[in-house]
């Protein structure tokens, strides 16, 4: 199992899924209507680093951070 | 790089920061305040942060920033922060003036396109995410 997590204003609770790579993660989160619109705008981190492609393979215990939009300052 | 809860004490921030360098031999130091201004019936902006992703954005830049021979600093405010009072503030100390110049332009885009942090205003008591002033960050649209 794998977790993601939804920062900032996305206000949603964490979920956990079996996932073998970040694409199969993004299949999953579409199902979520909600979610679903947040991903075009959306960055990832896995395990608090930056990531850029989605056939990155996961392993069990990994966290993945779904960070939308920032205006820091 | 330090976070704290509410409005930025800034002249302790500046001052203490000035004196840990006095001895450094830096002939340049830049501060810049961000100071939160009265607009659309505003009472506050408020913050959510995510420390681990900022920590390593704000890690890269001292790298940066020593590259060149000069150090960044930076400190931010968490949850409610009131009008006429500071959320950010950050510095650049280097040898001399323009690499300090260049770099706190620079250090100050970057953040507000990269640092993980997210802004609301607070209307009424209510938080509403400031949507429309948000940025995506780099690499934004991965998984879509």
């Amino acid at each position: 199992m794998i977790k993601v997590e939804f920062l900032g204003p996305i206000g949603k609770a964490s979920v956990e899924m079996e996932a073998a790579t970040l694409a199969e993660v993004a299949e999953k989160l579409k199902e979520d209507a909600k979610v679903k619109e947040w991903l075009p705008k959306c960055a990832v981190a896995l395990n608090d680093t930056m990531v850029s492609d989605l056939s990155t393979v996961l392993k069990e215990g990994d966290r993945v951070s779904i960070l939308p939009p920032v205006c820091g300052g | 790089m330090e976070l704290y809860n509410g409005p930025l004490d800034v002249k302790e921030i500046f001052g203490r920061w000035l004196d840990e360098q006095a001895e450094s031999n830096y002939g340049a130091y830049i501060p810049f305040v961000g100071t939160i201004r009265a607009e659309d019936d505003i009472e506050a902006l408020s913050f959510d942060i995510y420390e681990p992703v900022l920590q390593k954005w704000f890690d890269e830049w001292q790298e940066k920033a020593k590259e060149r021979g000069a150090i960044v600093k930076m400190a931010h405010a968490i949850g409610d922060v009131p009008v006429h009072t500071s959320s950010y503030i950050s510095a650049v100390f280097s040898p001399k003036r323009r690499a300090a110049l260049e770099l706190i332009d620079e250090f100050v885009e970057d953040f507000k396109a990269n640092a993980p942090i997210w802004k609301y205003d607070v209307k009424n008591g209510e938080r509403i995410y400031a949507e429309d002033r948000s940025t995506p960050m780099d690499g934004a649209g991965l998984l879509a």
